[in-house]
């Protein structure tokens, strides 16, 4: 691996964990479990477009690894890796499909983690009573992913890496 | 922008399926007759909603309030009290969630079964 391709998976690692720091200090917005904006998702995405998916896959487990062991405890790390990975499973899929735009690869990529969190819930507290939120994790997970994609959107078409 | 489409249709479809999800799970809810506490799975406590009481829940890391009909919990141990902040639950199905404490209130039964026999 060249030394350029490294410190730029080291400094998109850097930047996620950062926007998961300042995310993880913002009161929770709304009392539903899960419900959260996802801001480190904005370098994934970004990667996912510019640097290719198994880049994207390393910075996302990395920073959830990471932000896990700093913030967090072995629980938090378990909802964690498995949203990010049927999240990340989704907007792969979709992407390749070259139907949907980033917003929207985005989009899926909301929903499919808050659904992929629940699941794991529902593991982790032996109970299924968890689906209650379903909907309002669906609801969060579009606008969340919206937001997220238009601002991936925005730094996709503005930073050139190859300058 | 042929995207336009594909774009809306996923949009759309995830709102239509929280939609439908919500109705499905709201429309016909009766209010509940009590509330089951589960910890780590297992039940644990079943209180009625209509015996009015402070109840500290799981040895004391979360305490639950029933008045009148409905329940909440008052305090929980953990820095983030999402859980005292999802308010107060009386409808059948509602559920209060202490991730940290792996805890759920959940409330139970309606009287469903009375209006249909009345109807």
């Amino acid at each position: 691996m060249k030394a350029s391709k490294l410190s730029l998976l080291a400094l998109s690692v850097s930047l996620a964990m950062i926007l998961s720091f300042v995310e993880s200090q913002i009161p929770a917005m709304v009392a539903i479990p899960g419900v959260k904006v996802g801001l480190a998702n904005i370098v994934v995405v970004f990667a996912l477009y510019k640097l290719g998916w198994k880049e994207a896959v390393v910075i996302s487990l990395t920073r959830v690894f990471l932000v896990g062991l700093l913030f967090g405890n072995g629980i938090s790390i378990l909802y964690s890796i498995t949203g990010a990975s049927v999240s990340f499973a989704a907007m792969v899929l979709l992407k390749q499909a070259k139907v949907f735009s980033t917003m929207a690869v985005s989009v899926a990529g909301g929903v499919l983690h808050n659904l992929g969190q629940i699941a794991m819930a529902c593991v982790i507290m032996g109970t299924d009573v968890l689906r209650y939120y379903a909907p309002f994790l669906i609801l969060s997970g579009t606008l969340a992913g919206i937001a997220i994609g238009v601002l991936a959107a925005i730094m996709i078409r503005r930073i050139d890496l190859k300058a | 922008m042929k995207k336009r489409f594909w774009d809306a249709l996923l949009i759309g479809g995830c709102l239509l399926l929280a939609a439908v999800l919500f109705l499905v799970s709201h429309l016909g809810r009766e209010a509940g007759a009590g509330v089951i506490v589960r910890v780590d799975g297992e039940e644990v406590a079943r209180y009625s909603l209509y015996d009015n009481g402070t109840y500290p829940l799981n040895g004391g890391t979360n305490t639950l309030v029933i008045e009148n009909g409905q329940a909440w919990l008052s305090h929980a141990d953990c820095p983030d009290e999402l859980c005292v902040k999802q308010g107060k639950v009386r409808a059948d199905g509602q559920v209060i969630t202490c991730l940290p404490n792996k805890l759920t209130v959940t409330v139970y039964g309606g009287e469903k079964n009375d209006v249909d026999l009345i109807s």
